[in-house]
């Protein structure tokens, strides 16, 4: 079975990654855990899948530019068939954080701009992150900055990026909340008016909406003298975001984010006012790297994925997956996406019934985590759809799958061994006796079914399925 | 007093974003009303009069048949001591009941434990829709969440009816009590034995159904459709949950509002008739919040985030009209530009628990709040 170095190669491939199969684990470990970090963060994705002016041609329909589907079935797509999945693990924290929704932007290309801006700027500079946030059009419909005007403050945006992109409550008065708002007015978008009325009277057919496009209006800046956090004068946005990062605040509060997001899962963020961090030390070791890096992404995660706190056993399986997690972790086994097809955006949606609708998330607050991605009905879809698809012999991955079990058999299978073989391929490391016994009488009745009592094909697949639909399969 | 053979239900209905009470029940005569929206204000002309001062918002029409009827009642002036403006910390606020301190459980959830201690029936309270609100969450308690009540089950993929039933029942056994399982997994199994038992049952309920009324094709319409299969069903399920998003009016708020109550509206008057129709209008009260008010000021196109806000209760078990004062708009009477609050949201739920569900609120809520008279008895 599975070595430890296979494990902690898995573990850091379902954190960094969404899993990987269990030969391409043994590559891994032949590389190096250490150069495997290093590929993972400098990674850019080598389109070995068809590209996306192809995309655009062929498959319009998730090309990113029309409805609400497209650009989130866009997005699931190099999910499942990236080289750079790390980019998209990233991307997946930051939409979390500064969660933009259809809802209310009814234009699926601003979305899926977004979205690219995390994969261009995510694991860069956080203040140059937090610039591109502050000029991102869909951020600035959705916050209603294109409202915020000199002397008709809104103050959505500023409220925000305080409270839930940056700093967290309790930090910041507000005074400042406000101060923040009048600072950020005439950052818009140009032609506003006009692109409202296109989104809300033309057809997305043929050629999907067009982008909004930043726009710094001077005669709508509120020129006026401010007070933020303690600093005076006439600031302007870029004030604003250079005052938030130097907050420890700030940096505690980031930190705390990618603890929860690649470590191990922590309360939702209105409890964190009230409940400390589970490794107060982990937080202060990566906001320490956060000053020290001048606020870089990308040595925190260099950091966090050589620290002992992430290679610890402790750490291990402490993750709900989330269910984008679970959707692109079970499509990449399968292997049915290695190129385009119609039936993405429906597989997309599985997804959302899981209650995570990429790119329209409830609300500015995002999805709550962890354990609170388990509700029953939640719970039943995950079931469903894992065990569907990793049970579905038609699939190619799910026959190299069954190849690969089958052919260190030695012409035959016991049920203890194929469940084993089947927890190994499918990464499923630690497994309560409960579990573990309920499916090996399972694998029992399947390997009987057969003259020889040894597992075939049919009988392996459905032991995958089954630990499809296991209590320990829903973490990562 | 709640009679033998009445089965008392409770429908919730979540307004997410945040509701402008405002422009929903509309002071329209009073000229401070006029004066701070003046991008966004309704008139005389076209709000829905209720009493010569207050008027609903014109796409409330199916609600003012109820308030006619004298089954709408209307709660005034809704908030907590020193609101929270954020969306979070607000809902979690009316979640659980608690507005000093965050609790780890729900109102609703304390209230199904209370319906139900040893958790015989899983489903005795459900949410109808995706994500399982905080409201009804409470460890130990089975909830169970359904976005569509047609496909609700584990494993239908599966063709062949005998492989189907033992891979159900590996599910079940995975899935069952196991102490050695850390918090994470033993939530995870709970909550999928919770799954496994109340598939069952509720595969049962579309099938008995007939009705006349035509829901619209809207999620909230769905969602009460479906709120309104399983009551008939008789499955034992006494808390009923559900939301209704973007009510977060920042922008193009005359629009959209009205947008959001046109189906709101029509939604929960369908669904009262067809409860009706069925002969079960007397089981059922609906609540229908949100988490916090706008402000009293408009900022040109819409409104931010405010605190005191409006609550309806309504059903053939309500007795209509206003409760608790309007909050008054005068300058110096305003919270931070927002409507002061004067009736603690916990006194509805205290009332509805009291004289509804038969259930001591001081149980669920921790404390004593002042009730309405609002249910016939």
């Amino acid at each position: 079975m599975a070595s430890n170095d296979v494990k902690l190669m898995a573990h850091l491939m379902r954190r960094a990654g969404f899993g990987a199969s269990r030969g391409r684990l043994d590559e891994l470990v032949e590389q190096g855990y250490d150069e495997t970090v290093e590929n993972l963060l400098s990674a850019i994705d080598r389109p070995t899948r068809m590209t996306d002016n192809l995309i655009r041609r062929y498959h319009p329909e998730y090309s990113g530019m029309m409805g609400n589907q497209s650009p989130s079935g866009n997005w699931m797509y190099r999910m499942v068939s990236t080289d750079a999945p790390l980019r998209e693990k990233v991307g997946l924290m930051w939409h979390g954080m500064f969660a933009t929704g259809y809802s209310k932007l009814a234009n699926g290309k601003v979305l899926h701009d977004q979205i690219r801006m995390f994969e261009r700027h995510g694991m860069g500079s956080f203040k140059n992150l937090l610039m591109e946030l502050s000029r991102d059009p869909a951020m600035i419909v959705w916050l209603d900055n294109s409202e915020n005007h000199n002397g008709s403050v809104n103050e959505n945006y500023g409220r925000e990026l305080l409270e839930l992109f940056s700093m967290g409550v309790g930090n910041y008065t507000e005074h400042d909340v406000k101060e923040a708002a009048r600072a950020f007015t005439g950052w818009t978008i140009g032609n506003t008016e006009y692109m409202t009325l296109k989104s809300a009277r033309d057809s997305v057919w043929p050629y999907g909406r067009l982008s909004f496009h930043f726009e710094y209006k001077e005669d709508d800046h509120d020129n006026g003298e401010k007070e933020f956090l303690g600093h005076k004068g006439n600031l302007n946005g870029e004030d604003i975001v250079d005052i938030i990062c130097d907050q420890p605040a700030t940096a505690a509060f980031l930190s705390r984010h990618m603890y929860s997001f690649f470590v191990a899962d922590e309360p939702p963020v209105p409890e964190w006012p009230y409940k400390e961090p589970r490794d107060p030390e982990a937080i202060a070791a990566l906001s320490k790297v956060y000053f020290d890096s001048d606020y870089n992404v990308e040595e925190m995660l260099r950091f966090l994925f050589k620290s002992d706190f992430f290679k610890s056993e402790q750490a291990r399986y402490q993750r709900v997956k989330s269910p984008a997690e679970l959707v692109a972790g079970v499509l990449r086994l399968t292997g049915e996406f290695n190129r385009p097809k119609v039936d993405m955006n429906p597989t997309n949606l599985q997804s959302t019934y899981m209650g995570q609708w990429l790119l329209n998330p409830p609300s500015v607050e995002g999805w709550h985590w962890g354990t609170e991605w388990i509700d029953s009905g939640a719970l039943v879809e995950r079931v469903n759809f894992a065990s569907e698809r990793l049970g579905n012999i038609e699939s190619p991955g799910v026959q190299t799958l069954i190849d690969r079990i089958l052919s260190d058999s030695n012409g035959g299978l016991n049920a203890e061994d194929l469940v084993e073989r089947a927890l190994d391929e499918l990464s499923v490391a630690d497994i309560s006796e409960k579990t573990r016994s309920a499916l090996v009488e399972f694998a029992k009745t399947q390997v009987n079914q057969l003259d020889s009592g040894n597992a075939g094909p049919e009988q392996v697949a459905n032991v995958l399925k089954l630990v499809g639909a296991t209590p320990e399969f829903q973490r990562a | 007093m709640v009679t033998a053979q009445l089965k008392p239900s409770l429908i919730v209905i979540q307004l997410s974003g945040g509701n402008d009470a405002m422009n929903t029940v509309v002071p329209y005569t009073n000229g401070i009303y006029h004066d701070s929206r003046r991008a966004i204000h309704l008139t005389e002309h076209n709000v829905i009069d209720l009493n010569g001062t207050l008027g609903l918002n014109p796409s409330m029409g199916p609600m003012k048949s109820l308030w006619d009827a004298g089954k709408l009642a209307i709660v005034q002036g809704v908030g907590y001591p020193q609101p929270n403006r954020s969306h979070f910390r607000s809902m979690d606020i009316w979640h659980t009941a608690e507005s000093d301190h965050i609790a780890d459980s729900g109102w609703l959830g304390r209230t199904i434990r209370e319906l139900d201690p040893e958790a015989k029936n899983v489903i005795t309270g459900i949410n109808f829709g995706r994500g399982l609100p905080r409201a009804l969450h409470a460890k130990g308690v089975p909830v169970a969440s359904v976005g569509n009540l047609e496909t609700y089950g584990l494993m239908p993929d599966i063709a062949d009816r005998m492989t189907r039933e033992m891979a159900v029942d590996v599910f079940a056994r995975m899935y069952g009590p196991d102490d050695t399982r850390d918090a994470m997994l033993q939530t995870i199994s709970e909550t999928g034995m919770g799954a496994y038992l109340g598939a069952d049952i509720l595969r049962t309920a579309p099938a008995q159904y007939s009705s006349s009324i035509e829901y619209e094709g809207v999620p909230i319409a769905q969602s009460l459709r479906d709120i309104s299969q399983v009551l008939l069903a008789d499955v034992g399920t006494r808390v009923f949950y559900t939301q209704h998003g973007g009510y977060d009016t920042h922008a193009g708020e005359l629009e959209n509002h009205a947008k959001l109550w046109h189906e709101l509206s029509t939604a929960v008057n369908d669904f009262i008739a067809d409860l009706e129709e069925h002969g079960r209008g007397d089981d059922a009260v609906v609540m229908i919040f949100s988490e916090f008010g706008r402000r009293i000021q408009d900022n040109g196109s819409g409104t931010d985030h405010g605190s005191g806000g409006v609550a309806f209760v309504l059903g053939n078990p309500v007795k209509g009209g206003f409760y608790g004062e309007y909050p008054s708009l005068d300058p110096s009477e305003q919270l931070e530009g927002d409507m002061k609050f004067n009736n603690d949201f916990r006194g509805i739920y205290a009332t509805v628990l009291d004289q509804w569900m038969g259930i001591n609120p001081q149980e669920i809520l921790n404390k004593n709040y002042e009730q309405f008279d609002m249910i016939r008895r």
